[in-house]
């Protein structure tokens, strides 16, 4: 249980470095092909009349766009369609990647969820709330953004600046706690099914109980984010707040 | 022992800068590549099928009004027909029956004509024939005296000669 992660440091200056987790690399460039072929294989015979895989990528982008119609007007949440489908796609995606099998190679840890690395999710957020920010600057105006901080009453302000952190910081981590915490306990699982033949009984209800649950915590998951993604971004383009 | 592991195993050991810069590229690479290769073309399709929709309830919506107009049409068509059939009935009606008096009539006037005619010429024909008795008669009276005058006549052959004449007559008549 005790793994490392293979890291390593491109150091651009003496004193400055960017440090990648290659298996985090390895993972989210793995996550972003599966979601691309899932798209695109699935939209090669486009059809008025959609049938098989078509008919389920329709359901998604109509599922997306219910999450954004229940948050804003669809005349200002539609640009952002696009942003929704691709979130719940990549982040399902992760989620569910790391479910089957995880793979240490001299102790260092290959294949996990990316969004099991707290690293990515709160990059996401992060993404998220500059997104927000620059929409709500664009599309209202500056006046009405730095109003927003002092709306209903001015002694808000400094609530409202710890709410754009809160914010930021609870989107980020609530999706990597659940994967993480949910892979640990598969691991657990995992490890006293490798124990014995007493241990591998004992073991197989419950890890199958909890790759299930996983799976169901991996679509929740990515459903909250985009859900959120799209509460947060509505506070800032929105009039009516 | 296991919690300890568990807590200094946790994910990466930092916060990774060159992680936090392959998530965000690698997001906004899959959202461009899936705009142009997946979303795109199925949002087309999805706006295609809606205007194909809408256009095919308006398509429908103007067929049943014009079906509708067209049904009253002929209603008015029918009716119209119908008032000009009992039209062309009632005249026809009325030329027959017109026809009928006229041909009755003529029919009439020339049985009466043949009738009077008939009659015109039964009286001539008795006329002629009276008209020749009469003449019959003339000639006889005139042999007979003619005769009377001509012999001695027994009373015998007086008689017979009286008989004889007065059947002549008989004859004639």
């Amino acid at each position: 249980m005790n793994h490392t992660s293979p890291e390593v440091t491109w150091n651009i200056t003496d004193n400055f470095g960017l440090t990648f987790n290659l298996s985090t690399v390895m993972m989210l460039i793995i996550s972003a092909t599966v979601v691309f072929l899932i798209a695109v294989i699935a939209t090669r015979k486009l059809a008025l009349k959609p049938t098989g895989m078509q008919n389920f990528m329709e359901w998604i982008m109509d599922f997306v766009k219910g999450i954004i119609k229940s948050n804003m007007d669809w005349k200002t949440g539609g640009q952002f369609h696009i942003l929704g489908i691709t979130l719940i796609m990549f982040i399902a995606v992760s989620n569910l990647l790391g479910l089957p099998f995880a793979i240490a190679i001299d102790g260092d840890l290959w294949w996990k969820s990316p969004t099991a690395d707290p690293t990515v999710t709160m990059s996401l957020a992060v993404m998220i709330l500059v997104l927000s920010t620059y929409f709500g600057i664009k599309m209202r105006g500056m006046k009405h953004y730095t109003g927003t901080f002092f709306s209903p009453m001015s002694f808000m302000f400094p609530l409202k600046v710890i709410e754009e952190f809160a914010n930021t910081l609870t989107l980020g981590l609530r999706l990597y706690g659940n994967i993480y915490a949910g892979e640990i306990l598969l691991g657990l699982i995992a490890g006293l099914g490798a124990s014995g033949v007493l241990g591998f009984l004992g073991a197989i209800v419950p890890g199958m109980a909890w790759q299930g649950f996983s799976i169901f915590i991996g679509f929740i998951q990515a459903f909250i984010f985009t859900m959120l993604t799209m509460v947060y971004l509505s506070h800032k383009v929105s009039e009516d707040h | 022992m296991f919690l300890d592991n568990l807590v200094l195993g946790a994910g990466a050991t930092g916060m990774n800068l060159g992680d936090a810069l392959v998530t965000l590229v690698t997001f906004l690479i899959l959202m461009a590549l899936l705009k142009k290769f997946a979303w795109g073309p199925l949002m087309g399709i999805m706006q295609q099928r809606e205007e194909l929709v809408a256009s095919e309830i308006e398509e429908a919506e103007k067929n049943r009004k014009e079906s509708a107009t067209l049904l009253a049409q002929n209603e008015k068509l029918v009716k119209e027909t119908q008032a000009n059939m009992a039209e062309i009935l009632e005249s026809a009606k009325k030329q027959a029956n017109a026809q009928r008096e006229e041909i009755l009539a003529a029919a009439n006037a020339e049985a009466a004509r043949l009738k009077d005619s008939a009659q015109r010429d039964i009286a001539a024909e008795r006329e002629k024939a009276i008209e020749a008795i009469r003449g019959e008669v003339v000639s006889l009276s005139v042999l007979a005296a003619s005769k009377v005058l001509g012999k001695e006549i027994s009373e015998a052959d007086n008689s017979a000669l009286i008989k004889e004449t007065i059947a002549k007559a008989g004859e004639v008549k």
